[in-house]
């Protein structure tokens, strides 16, 4: 049993495993599935008169929570429950990627630039930092994140949801292929 | 309204057990991995999109479910979803590309990145923050742009 969960987990059991939240929590207290609006509660318990911000974040503290459980699951995950092994992503990827000067596939990402020292040299702090800005700036803008749209909002129907998903898509492959090359001057 | 105090410690018990049940399947399904989007967006494994499409499948046959039986939660409240309301569709199209951008360039959606910094990648707390001015920068443009 420990054998089998220290195993990465396929994705018929991992995507229901993560689909059945949704439920969980409509049913627990009537709330929904969104990650990124923690990014806007923590915007509110910082004093501004920004007028989106201006409401008491303590009606998300479930949601606070609940992103501190998953800071803890992560650790979980990786001290006890881990394979040593590296993520098996598909030789064609492994070869893209090198051709970028990717050769490193140990570890959960790129380790010569997600690591402090990564975000000392100028590929690191775009990948981090302009990463990190356009995906808090677009999924409030866009009103919800790959939880909010793509998962609850496609499980509930919602046009606006397929076109923010259609959206992630178009953005993830224009940084892909065309941004990625250029930021890691390839 | 219930009496119950909304923010006591018995009543956010289950929202920190689900955490950390996510920060689990995240890390083991491996969709934290900077690799695994890079895979998925050049469509070379079918894991990411089995993941997504699964729990998009479960996510719907459960909240049609909870819609047509009219169910109610644990408080007693009828449970409503809020439909999303289309406008023009600018915010959906012109934010969901501006989203997609950083989860390529970053590897994480904002779930995953939380995961990553209990996974030991604790510079992305950095991403974090960025994320985080992201969010306050929008607040302040707002109504600025279109949606």
């Amino acid at each position: 049993m420990i054998e089998f969960i220290s195993q990465p987990w396929p994705w018929y059991i991992a995507g229901p495993l993560i689909g059945i939240v949704v439920p969980a929590l409509l049913l627990l207290g009537g709330k929904q599935f969104g990650i990124s609006e923690n990014l806007r509660h923590i915007c509110a318990m910082i004093p501004s008169k920004v007028a989106f911000f201006q409401y008491d974040w303590k009606n998300g503290l479930w949601n606070l929570t609940l992103i501190f459980g998953v800071i803890l699951g992560g650790w979980i995950g990786s001290n006890w429950l881990r394979s040593s092994d590296p993520v098996a992503i598909s030789e064609a990827t492994q070869s893209d990627l090198a051709a970028l000067g990717i050769t490193d596939f140990n570890g959960l990402a790129p380790s010569d630039l997600f690591s402090w020292d990564g975000l000392t040299h100028s590929p690191g702090i775009i990948l981090i930092v302009l990463g990190g800005f356009l995906v808090g700036f677009g999924t409030r803008y866009a009103g919800g994140c790959t939880s909010g749209h793509a998962i609850s909002g496609l499980a509930n129907l919602q046009l606006p949801s397929l076109i923010a998903v259609v959206g992630f898509f178009a953005g993830g492959l224009i940084a892909t292929f065309f941004l990625l090359p250029l930021i890691l001057g390839a | 309204m219930n009496t119950k105090k909304p923010n006591s410690l018995v009543r956010l018990l289950p929202y920190l057990l689900i955490g950390i049940y996510f920060g689990i399947v995240f890390t083991k399904s491996e969709v934290i991995s900077w690799f695994r989007i890079q895979e998925m967006f050049r469509f070379q494994s079918f894991h990411m999109y089995g993941i997504i499409g699964s729990a998009v499948v479960v996510a719907m046959l459960s909240v049609q479910w909870i819609k047509k039986t009219k169910k109610h939660d644990l408080d007693g409240e009828e449970i409503v979803i809020p439909p999303k309301e289309l406008g023009s569709g600018t915010r959906y199209w012109l934010g969901g590309t501006i989203f997609g951008l950083g989860w390529a360039l970053t590897g994480a959606c904002p779930g995953p990145m939380f995961a990553l910094v209990g996974n030991g990648l604790t510079v992305m707390v950095v991403a974090i923050l960025a994320a985080v001015a992201g969010t306050f920068t929008y607040g302040i443009l707002r109504p600025h742009l279109p949606h």
